[in-house]
């Protein structure tokens, strides 16, 4: 790939990669949430087209017209969300969409299905079990395997241990082994650094849409690599409010949740801005939700701004707003907005009772209570009374926003808080989320965009794999030390990443 | 960066929404113009408009009670045989009151309705609590109570229509009613009674506000403290005490219990709904939507056979409108699928 450039609107995901694979060898592509990985592999799948550069495959110019044209040519792409038919068997799902008949009737090809079952190592699948009866792992296995039919020349793997567990991923290392056997060129990505440095050859990493390293894993090591993936200046969007911590609001004790997060414990006082950082999947949304009661947690304990203890598996949102927890979603479509309601009735629908007398709702009221939200966070709307969905995504954002503020809850739980917003938008949240804390809330942002947490939080955590580590003043941490908690799990506390501070 | 402006002192007559509420008026304003030009003159009379306001009635008080249901994103199936249900516990309720007292008293009717009613609501309060808690999607729990209802029915008639002895609630569905001066049938009355306690439900009560964000996005409603199951449960409650009362209107209409009555007749209501501007997705709906729809369906029905038209020309008719009611409304908001 030459010069390979890709712009949404007008964000850039891809500004000019070059990059090169080469048959048996498995190359590791890593970077941070939105460095373009995603994009740059979509492009060479054909999902996407490029809009300069130019890409060859096996010495010929490639330029696929869809994904059926990239199969076709013999790029594979496994994706990090499964696409297997959880009812059809092993068989029919290898050969979805391109079984061969015979005066219509399906024919079978159990003994292609067994071949290549077997030199990916796993002869054991039976080709008539249904795919619904097998685990994580094996699905997996069943989605190469399908890609494998079609004698792809290179395959691209997206992020494919992200839902697996530890025994699944070392079955799936072997698979890679085997692919790389086999003289396939296969495109690893992945953000856990150490996944990279033990099953890849080569590795390239991209920041901000733009190949900024690449070469040989074995001479290297995960910090530097580490290091590789930040390395960027601070953004001068984020205005410094003061504001002092004061007492515990929240506090939160061993937290398990059914797979994420795995004994998690941390404290965040009135006043104070916590930060929850980590990569997609260790289990950062999944803690908060938690302790919002939107999903069940295992076992822990919360103690809310009351003072009072409660046990983490009997929260539910209720409760938690009880407790004046409140939480906003980080999928604002499906959960954060009932977008079909009008703008009011989602700023009011948490704290709906304060506008109402014996169960009727004052239209007056409510209606200038939204009002009043609206101007605050210059919410631009025509009226209060249209549908949440006829706003832009920032504007929608700080309708979920205004929500939280009507309800007035002690403690804000903020996941992903400017996902898919505009830079301007973005900038009036950080603002709006410092001068909260000035006013004594306590609050928790989770964030796939480590920046904006060095830039507004008081305090940071990371998450890896269900872990967090210590929280700790946000000077303690750099980008670096960060990312390598997060990639790694390893705390860098007393290693050479020091920063002076 | 100005605030939002906003036009102060405008009276808003719906200020929850307005969108979507004119297109079922205008559609039956049309059809009543179409068959007053095209039909014979017997449709344009005072005495035919108020048989059609007396004919919308029984699906009328269904549709009122589905209107919670689908606006809460459910659908109940069983709205028919809980007419069925109705009709039989209300006129074995009314035999065994007046058999044993003697002669019955005024109040034996009222107490045979309210369990008729009750018996409707429990059925649907337990199809509430199978699909709010044992999370059962909606279409199959109340298909099943579909059946279970109708066989309940059939039980408790014996098979057969139970006969009753005179009362006055056999005079509710009079297209001339009795006493002259109420003008309309004491069914319409409570058609109309109902329609206007729906409409505040939905739009002026914390109940109606979070059928409509259940039905909107359940989880939203969840993450915001809404008592999803409850509130699901007591929405296809309502839904079965409606199909209650329709069922008491049925039993005025046909003077008996019949446990056959109201076959299909879920589907009747529903189109109302939905004609009406509810949406199957939920979060979408009105009141006066769905009586309008239902008065649409009661429209074309009179004035087909006020022209001779055969039955199945009124079926393919209102095949067609229920159709083009839904797919106005997808012209109108592409955003939802």
């Amino acid at each position: 790939m030459r010069g390979v450039r890709k712009a949404f609107g007008a964000v850039r995901a891809l500004a000019g990669v070059d990059l090169a694979v080469c048959a048996g060898e498995v190359h590791g592509l890593i970077g941070e949430n939105g460095a373009g990985k995603s994009t740059l592999m979509k492009v060479l799948s054909g999902a996407h087209r490029p809009d300069a550069g130019e890409i060859a495959l096996g010495g010929r110019p490639y330029a696929p017209a869809g994904p059926a044209a990239a199969r076709a040519a013999g790029v594979a792409m496994i994706y990090q969300e499964l696409a297997l038919a959880p009812h059809l068997s092993v068989e029919e799902n290898i050969f979805l969409g391109r079984e061969r008949s015979r005066f219509g009737f399906r024919r079978r090809r159990r003994d292609a299905v067994r071949g290549v079952l077997a030199s990916l190592g796993h002869s054991e699948l039976d080709p008539d079990a249904p795919v619904s009866s097998l685990g994580i792992g094996l699905r997996q296995v069943v989605e190469i395997a399908r890609a494998l039919t079609a004698r792809p020349s290179v395959v691209i793997m997206d992020e494919p241990t992200s839902s697996l567990s530890a025994e699944d991923a070392e079955a799936l290392f072997a698979v890679v082994r085997r692919l790389r056997e086999r003289d396939l060129a296969v495109i690893y990505i992945s953000h856990f650094l150490e996944e990279v440095t033990r099953i890849c050859d080569v590795y390239t990493v991209l920041r901000d849409g733009r190949a900024v390293a690449s070469g040989r894993v074995a001479e290297t090591d995960t910090a530097a690599l580490a290091e590789k993936m930040v390395g960027r200046t601070l953004d001068e969007m984020y205005p410094r409010t003061p504001h002092t911590p004061g007492a515990p609001a929240l506090t939160v004790r061993a937290l398990r949740g059914a797979r994420l997060p795995a004994g998690v414990g941390f404290s965040v006082r009135r006043g104070e801005i916590l930060g929850i950082a980590g990569l997609v999947g260790a289990g950062r949304s999944e803690t908060v939700r938690a302790v919002f009661g939107l999903e069940r947690a295992a076992g822990g304990e919360l103690e809310g701004p009351g003072g009072r203890s409660v046990p983490a598996a009997a929260q539910t949102p209720r409760r938690a707003l009880a407790m004046r927890l409140d939480l906003l979603s980080e999928n604002r479509k499906t959960e954060g907005l009932a977008g079909g309601l009008s703008i009011s009735a989602n700023v009011t629908l948490s704290a709906l009772r304060r506008h109402t007398r014996a169960g009727f709702i004052r239209p007056g009221r409510e209606r200038r209570a939204a009002q009043r939200q609206c101007r605050a966070l210059g919410i631009r709307c025509r009226d209060v009374s249209d549908p949440a969905v006829s706003l832009s995504g920032g504007n929608q954002q700080k309708v979920a926003l205004a929500r939280l503020l009507h309800h007035g809850a002690d403690v804000l739980l903020l996941d992903e808080p400017t996902r898919g917003i505009d830079v301007g938008s973005k900038a009036e949240i950080y603002r709006l989320i410092r001068q909260l804390a000035a006013g004594g809330k306590a609050i928790v942002v989770v964030s796939s965009y480590l920046p904006e947490l060095l830039g507004i939080c008081d305090t940071l955590a990371v998450m890896h794999r269900g872990r967090m580590s210590a929280v700790r003043p946000v000077a303690a941490w750099s980008e670096q030390r960060v990312m390598l908690f997060a990639a790694s799990g390893r705390d860098a506390a007393d290693t050479r990443i020091r920063t002076g501070g | 960066m100005r605030p939002a402006r906003q036009p102060a002192g405008r009276f808003r007559f719906f200020p929850f929404r307005l969108r979507g509420g004119l297109g079922p008026v205008i559609g039956l304003v049309f059809v009543v113009l179409l068959f007053a030009v095209l039909g014979p003159a017997p449709f344009s009379s005072l005495y035919n408009a108020k048989t059609i306001v007396t004919q919308t009635v029984i699906v009328g008080i269904g549709a009122l009670g589905m209107t919670f249901v689908i606006v809460s994103g459910g659908i109940d199936l069983s709205v028919g045989s809980l007419v069925a249900l109705s009709t039989v516990v209300t006129a074995v309720a009314l035999n065994a009151l007046t058999g044993s007292g003697g002669a019955a008293g005024p109040a034996a009717p009222l107490l045979a309705a309210l369990a008729g009613i009750a018996v409707c609501a429990a059925c649907g309060f337990l199809s509430g609590l199978i699909t709010a808690r044992l999370r059962v999607v909606s279409f199959i729990v109340t298909l099943g109570m579909m059946q279970i209802a109708r066989g309940l029915a059939k039980w408790l008639g014996r098979e057969q229509t139970v006969m009753t002895p005179v009362n006055w609630l056999q005079k509710a569905m009079l297209v001339d009613p009795e006493p002259g001066w109420l003008l309309l049938a004491p069914g319409v009355w409570l058609m109309l009674g109902l329609l206007a306690l729906v409409a505040v439900v939905l739009k002026y009560t914390v109940f109606g506000r979070h059928v409509f964000a259940i039905g909107s996005n359940a989880q939203t409603a969840r993450l915001c403290g809404v008592n999803v199951p409850g509130r699901r449960i007591a929405v296809f409650a309502l839904g079965g005490a409606f199909a209650g009362m329709a069922g008491v209107m049925q039993y005025a209409n046909l003077t008996v219990g019949d446990p056959t009555a109201a076959a299909g007749m879920e589907l009747d209501v529903i189109a109302a709904v939905v004609i009406g501007g509810g949406s199957l997705s939920g979060g979408e709906g009105s009141a006066a939507g769905s009586i309008v729809g239902a008065l649409i369906m009661a429209v074309l029905r009179n004035g087909c056979n006020m022209l001779g038209a055969p039955n199945y020309v009124q079926e393919i008719l209102i095949g067609a409108i229920i159709v083009c009611a839904v797919l106005i409304d997808r012209l109108r908001n592409p955003r939802t699928v």
